[in-house]
């Protein structure tokens, strides 16, 4: 399998060798991805990049639990800490980009109607990452003043990027947009791509909400909360409803009428509960105690879509007896499944209720939850998409569980799900620790979140996220080396999946 | 014969997901208009900034069944009375600092942000500032120079130094006096602030 030549990228032509040369070693083909696929699998790459790099800072802020000198003063928890959640942010963000860009002209059945700017969007997208991560390295904070926030760092929790780079956001993202609505509207739009449309919307503009600056804490998290809750409890899961339906159309053959009730049975539940939900953050920061009773009720029901996407997914996969054209694909949607619904629905359930938050807010117990739900919900579905785009991309060869080396994705799947279940339990742990000690017993003060710190079960606990911390990290160098081998030398074709009426 | 029943068709649960995700919507935005008036500062939830003129604690209110912010009579920060205007400035400075030194990937504020360092919530009525009288050169100083004056209580973790000036510091202390002052639904619960002996 020789590169394809024409890589259409606006790159010095030095750079252009060394892709070229990447892609011959790789095996990946070019010709057999359309364009609007060649542009995703540019998003994927930085995916992966981005995933290597959350990884090895949740590392370092792991680490410096256990050893507080560690880096001190060089690298910050802080500084360390905001790098692993950023970079998680951005890989979903570009793994999702991808999906979306992987799909539309199969979709809407024509061409990708800006190519040009696609492309231009994403050199400038990771250009002014790359900028916002080496500030954040070597700069780090600011004095306290408008001048820190607009080139520095705007000090909010996952939306730390400073005020220039948000706006560059926006930009890529209309351009992205401008993309997606052009082409289907050029094509032909269907349930899918209206859902998809409307939610990415919904998704764009949340993030202006998170644009301005304010001195009233309580408005500040106020509006901070609709962007998180509101990205990752609302329109991101339905983005990944999106993406699911569209998978298991085109790696199981379900057919088109059935994925779509499904996803608009999932848009009605997930909307219905989780945009209400997003009271289960106003409990304590100021607002009204109205929030107490709509947050509480409404995040409650937010398992109930989970729950029937679990069914959907494993109900049409059992139906077909799990027969498909990518196991490693399958695999992981199928984890997608019941990640989401135990991260997200399972663990999120459990601390939901204001009587119970009261205790466990703002202990290790969110960050068991977090872990669980970025993992189970978001990092298994992108991963489930890079191995669908690696096999088209590798010419569209075979990929089960028998193949050549497929012991590498069996074990990257069982490590990296094993290190993410293992951290989860081992902060869970240190969570009911901390919701017993720090704050029932000793009323959440200092001397009680440093008795809860110093409590022996809380260090077994982060010694033990560590080691399953190191066992994620396996599972990633894992992951990316099968990513760069799998079907490679693969001769058999995989079979062409026909949809059912 | 069979059909696929209503309620199980596509177009039917189109409708749904039109009609719930409007409604949901329209909802979260009236009672989002009637939160961010109740929570104006200055109003009853979130006092205005001149609160960082008086004396605040925290107590269980036995009627209401919940801690909530006590204000009494006047109690000075830095020895001056700040007028409204001057007030803000102030908080806004602190409230700036805090993000420009990125406090919230350590800390809690209001309960959110990183586990690693303490909750900010109560941080102006905690008991870890030994007496009232010592606690605002103590803050400064901690703030100007965490890494001599941190007190780790035995988890080694130390605050790192953030070239907080004096200004800034007694900046971040206003902000975090009148962030003490909100009414937070009883959260933290069981807190026992820094005026307890003398009650
Ligand atoms: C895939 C979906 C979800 C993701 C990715 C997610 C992620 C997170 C994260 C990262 C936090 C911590 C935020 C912080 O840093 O302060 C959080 C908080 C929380 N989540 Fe979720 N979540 C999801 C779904 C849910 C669901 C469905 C529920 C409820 C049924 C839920 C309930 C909660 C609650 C109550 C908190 C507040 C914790 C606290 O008080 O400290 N989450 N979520
Ligand atoms: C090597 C593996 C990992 C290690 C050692 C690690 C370590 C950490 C540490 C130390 C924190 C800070 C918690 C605190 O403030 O006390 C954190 C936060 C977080 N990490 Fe990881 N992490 C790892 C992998 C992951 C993965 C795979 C995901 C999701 C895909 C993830 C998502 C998050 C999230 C969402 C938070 C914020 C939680 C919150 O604020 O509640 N991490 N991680
Ligand atoms: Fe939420």
């Amino acid at each position: 399998m020789s590169a394809n030549s024409e890589t259409a990228t606006p790159t010095p032509s030095s750079l252009k060798a060394k892709l070229q040369a990447f892609h011959s070693w790789a095996g990946v083909d070019d010709s057999t991805l359309n364009n609007g696929q060649k542009l995703a699998v540019k998003y994927f790459m930085g995916a992966v990049i981005l995933f290597i790099f959350q990884i090895l800072f949740g590392l370092l802020a792991g680490l410096q639990f256990i050893a507080p000198g560690f880096l001190y003063d060089i690298l910050d928890f802080s500084v360390n800490r905001m790098v692993h959640i950023n970079a998680m942010i951005l890989w979903m963000l570009y793994g999702f980009i991808g999906c979306t860009y992987w799909l539309l002209e199969d979709e809407s059945g024509t061409e990708i109607a800006g190519l040009k700017f696609g492309i231009l969007g994403f050199w400038v997208f990771s250009a002014a990452i790359t900028v916002v991560v080496l500030v954040y390295l070597l700069v780090q904070t600011g004095a306290g003043n408008d001048t820190t926030l607009w080139l520095i760092n705007e000090g909010r929790e996952y939306i730390e990027a400073p005020r220039w780079a948000d706006i560059g956001i926006v930009i890529v993202m209309l351009i992205f947009f401008y993309n997606v609505v052009m082409t289907f509207s050029k094509g032909k739009w269907s349930g899918i791509a209206g859902v998809l449309t409307l939610d990415l919307v919904a998704l764009a503009g949340l993030y202006v909400a998170g644009m301005f600056y304010m001195t009233n804490i309580t408005h500040e998290q106020f509006w901070w909360w609709w962007v998180i809750h509101l990205w990752v409890e609302a329109t991101w899961e339905v983005l990944v409803g999106v993406i699911m339906a569209w998978s298991l159309m085109t790696i199981l053959g379900v057919s088109r009428k059935i994925v779509t009730t499904w996803l608009y049975i999932e848009v009605a539940l997930m909307f219905g509960s989780g945009i209400l939900g997003l009271g289960h953050h106003y409990f304590w920061i100021g607002t009204p105690e109205y929030w107490l009773t709509i947050g509480g009720f409404f995040s409650a029901l937010e398992p109930i879509p989970l729950v029937a996407m679990v069914v959907h997914a494993v109900y049409d996969s059992g139906e077909r007896g799990f027969k498909n054209m990518n196991h490693p694909a399958m695999a992981w949607l199928i984890a997608h499944a019941f990640g989401n619904f135990f991260g997200a629905g399972v663990w999120g359930f459990m601390h939901t209720l204001p009587q119970i938050n009261l205790y466990t807010h703002g202990t290790q117990w969110s960050a068991s939850h977090g872990h669980l739900a970025f993992f189970g919900a978001y990092a298994t579905i992108n991963i489930a998409f890079f191995y669908i785009a690696i096999q088209h991309w590798r010419g569209n060869v075979w990929m089960g569980a028998e193949s050549q080396n497929a012991w590498r994705w069996k074990w990257a799947l069982a490590l990296l799900n094993i290190g993410v279940l293992g951290m989860t339990i081992a902060l869970l742990i240190a969570g009911y620790e901390q919701s017993f000690i720090e704050r029932a017993i000793e009323g959440s003060t200092w001397g009680g979140y440093f008795a809860a710190q110093t409590h022996p079960s809380f260090l077994s606990a982060m010694h033990w996220r560590m080691l399953f911390g190191w066992i994620t990290a396996a599972g990633l160098g894992l992951l990316v080396w099968d990513l760069l081998t799998i079907g490679k030398g693969e001769t058999r074709k995989a079979e062409v999946i026909t949809q059912t009426e | 014969m069979s059909e696929t029943p209503m309620w199980a068709s596509e177009s039917f649960w189109k409708k749904m997901a039109v009609w719930v995700t409007a409604g949901s919507f329209l909802i979260l935005v009236v009672l989002t208009f009637d939160t961010l008036k109740q929570t104006t500062a200055g109003g009853e939830r979130v006092p205005a900034y001149s609160v960082i003129n008086k004396k605040i604690d925290y107590q269980y209110d036995e009627a209401l069944h919940k801690f909530m912010p006590v204000i009494g009579g006047e109690e000075l920060l830095f020895g001056k009375v700040f007028s409204e205007e001057e007030a803000e400035q102030l908080v806004t400075l602190g409230k700036k600092t805090t993000q420009a030194k990125n406090c919230m990937n350590c800390h809690t504020l209001l309960g959110n942000g990183a586990y690693y360092a303490p909750d900010l919530t109560k941080a102006w009525l905690d008991q870890g500032w030994l007496t009232v009288e010592l606690r605002e050169e103590q803050m400064i100083k901690f703030l100007m120079d965490p890494e001599k004056n941190a007190r780790t209580f035995g988890t080694g973790r130390k605050m790192p130094n953030l070239d907080i000036t004096e200004e800034e510091a007694k900046g971040v202390i206003a902000f975090l006096k009148w962030m003490s002052s909100i009414d937070t639904n009883g959260f933290p619960y069981n807190f026992t602030t820094i005026y307890a002996e003398d009650d």
